[in-house]
């Protein structure tokens, strides 16, 4: 038996993440709580797009089922972070199943477009129980809401290493499932529906649990979003939001466990560099995608996977 | 009359339009043979193996499977139930490993050892020392043989093979042979084949379709003496 490349890549990559703990400077340090914060997220867009074959246009919803689930038990009913990031979690996922029972009665670009209604209409709702939500200026959690266990969330050490834990969780959890016959289900799904129902997987139901796993991961980045950076607010929940984990998994690599990481560490350090060069940040996103698409459509880890690293999980 | 029924199916009719693709089709499969379904291009085969396995629904008439109505059944339940389809056009996953493609049809069974029933499988039909390679990048002849051993994995009690010897070289089709025979008495094979010499070679019955419905049945010997089928079929 070869040694096991794709764990330890894995497993080195989150020892480098831990390393910069200590090494970055706090600009970054700071950035990269963000990051592997929103990575979360991205990773569970990649379960079912990237993976499953689904591309979803409203994770929004289920990112600011998450967030919102936290947010709202922290503020109003006084819950700690760990309830209140649990519920969030579950919350993710129940919204994400209440979605794909309607949602996954079609395919492609109606799903598409279903998926898109759904995330708006949540977004709305968010907006018209405004004396509750504080729609767009949105709720600020009070530091000391913000305390999971023992453990300061506000404080920037803190959180790097609680978004690290959570991270890694996820990461692992990612491995894991797309190395288990699920996973290989999943992939089947992706690649070829009618064949995978001739060899006894009903694709609704596949796809529910694909979407569901995805749904988890999306509430448990937004509930951590929302804990760990003080803010719940309506513009969390809009279309960008739905979007960015698109732009993410495509630029890093759909289907890659590693991708997501990529795509949003490239993502938001370009985003990053081209506003501090001009206003029209979004043209020198927008080039780079469209640079993307033309020359590497499957994103930067698919190009090396195509290219001999077929190991790469 | 053949031992024990496997497979009954009664009156069975898809229409397509104005199209009589099966019209009230009366059929029976018994159990451990190897059947070979017949008849002109455009007679209503593959539409009628379709219908059996689920992948398009039934307009009137039952199926039965060992006595229990699967008629309404979904075709992904239908497999579970045992009936295992191989695709006319060959539709393994390309871009998975040949492992993958059969763990995936072994997985299914819910196997208690994945790894060593995958390669059970895959060396029934010789490609074990292919494992690892991408399905994608096999030869024709091997694509075909690795979409009969994800047939195999699923130890269906009804394995439907849909032209499985077109577009392979003689001496595969030989190979391919003594997969099938291997295949009975533990289970039943339902053959749609355009390549006589096969037909004569494996099948203990002949079902001859023509415009959708049933023109004879019998054993190989019964049908090359049919007049009906000389006239419709082989051209007599």
């Amino acid at each position: 038996m070869r040694a096991d490349r794709g764990l330890f890549l894995h497993l080195g990559v989150l020892a480098a993440l831990l390393a910069l703990h200590v090494l970055a400077p706090p600009y970054h340090h700071t950035n990269l709580a963000r990051i592997m914060v929103l990575a979360v997220y991205a990773m569970g867009y990649n379960i079912a797009f990237g993976y499953t074959g689904l591309l979803s246009l409203g994770h929004a919803l289920f990112f600011a089922a998450g967030l919102y689930a936290a947010g709202l038990l922290v503020y109003h009913a006084g819950a700690g972070a760990p309830v209140a990031m649990i519920a969030g979690v579950l919350a993710g996922g129940a919204v994400a199943v209440a979605v794909g029972l309607l949602a996954l009665r079609t395919a492609g670009v109606a799903f598409m477009i279903v998926t898109l209604m759904f995330a708006q209409a949540g977004y709305l709702t968010i907006l018209y129980f405004g004396a509750w939500t504080r729609g767009d200026e949105g709720i600020v959690i009070p530091r000391a809401a913000r305390m999971l266990g023992g453990l300061d969330l506000s404080d920037d050490n803190t959180r790097y290493l609680v978004a690290l834990g959570l991270f890694a969780l996820a990461l692992l959890g990612n491995l894991a499932l797309v190395r288990s016959p699920f996973g290989r289900v999943m992939v089947a799904m992706r690649e070829n529906e009618e064949r995978s129902r001739m060899l006894g997987y009903n694709p609704f139901t596949v796809k529910l649990g694909a979407l569901a796993i995805s749904g988890l991961y999306a509430g448990l980045s937004g509930a951590a979003y929302g804990l760990m950076f003080g803010y719940v607010g309506a513009s969390l929940a809009s279309v960008q939001y739905s979007i960015l984990p698109l732009l993410y998994v495509l630029l890093g690599g759909a289907g890659t466990v590693l991708g997501p990481l990529l795509g949003a560490l490239v993502m938001f350090y370009l985003i990053d560099y081209a506003s501090s060069l001009t206003d029209a940040h979004q043209f020198v996103t927008g080039a780079a995608l469209v640079a993307l698409v033309l020359f590497a459509p499957r994103g930067i880890l698919g190009t090396l996977r195509a290219r001999g690293l077929r190991w790469l999980p | 009359m053949a031992a024990v029924s496997l497979l009954e199916a009664r009156g069975l009719t898809r229409h397509f339009g104005g199209l009589k693709a099966v019209d009230r089709v009366d059929f029976d499969l018994a159990e451990g043979e190897i059947h070979a379904l017949i008849g002109p291009n455009g007679a209503g085969k593959t539409t009628f193996v379709s219908l059996l396995s689920g992948r398009v629904p039934v307009q009137s008439g039952s199926i039965r499977l060992k006595g229990r109505d699967i008629t309404r059944m979904p075709a992904h339940a239908r497999v579970r139930a045992g009936i295992a389809y191989t695709f006319q056009i060959t539709q393994v996953y390309g871009a998975l490993s040949v492992f993958d493609n059969v763990a995936l049809a072994v997985q299914s069974r819910g196997a208690a050892d994945l790894a060593a029933d995958t390669m059970a499988a895959l060396a029934r039909v010789g490609l074990e020392a292919r494992a690892d390679q991408v399905a994608g990048t096999l030869s024709y002849g091997h694509q075909r043989l690795l979409e009969v051993a994800m047939g195999l994995a699923l130890r269906p009690t009804l394995l439907i093979l849909d032209e499985p010897t077109q577009g392979l070289a003689l001496a595969e089709i030989a190979a391919f042979k003594d997969i099938v025979r291997a295949v009975v008495p533990g289970a039943t094979v339902l053959l749609i084949e355009h390549n006589m010499d096969v037909v004569m070679d494996l099948a203990e019955r002949i079902t001859v379709l023509n415009f959708g419905t049933v023109l004879a049945s019998g054993t190989p010997a019964e049908i090359r003496a049919n007049r009906a089928v000389q006239t419709a079929y082989l051209g007599g």
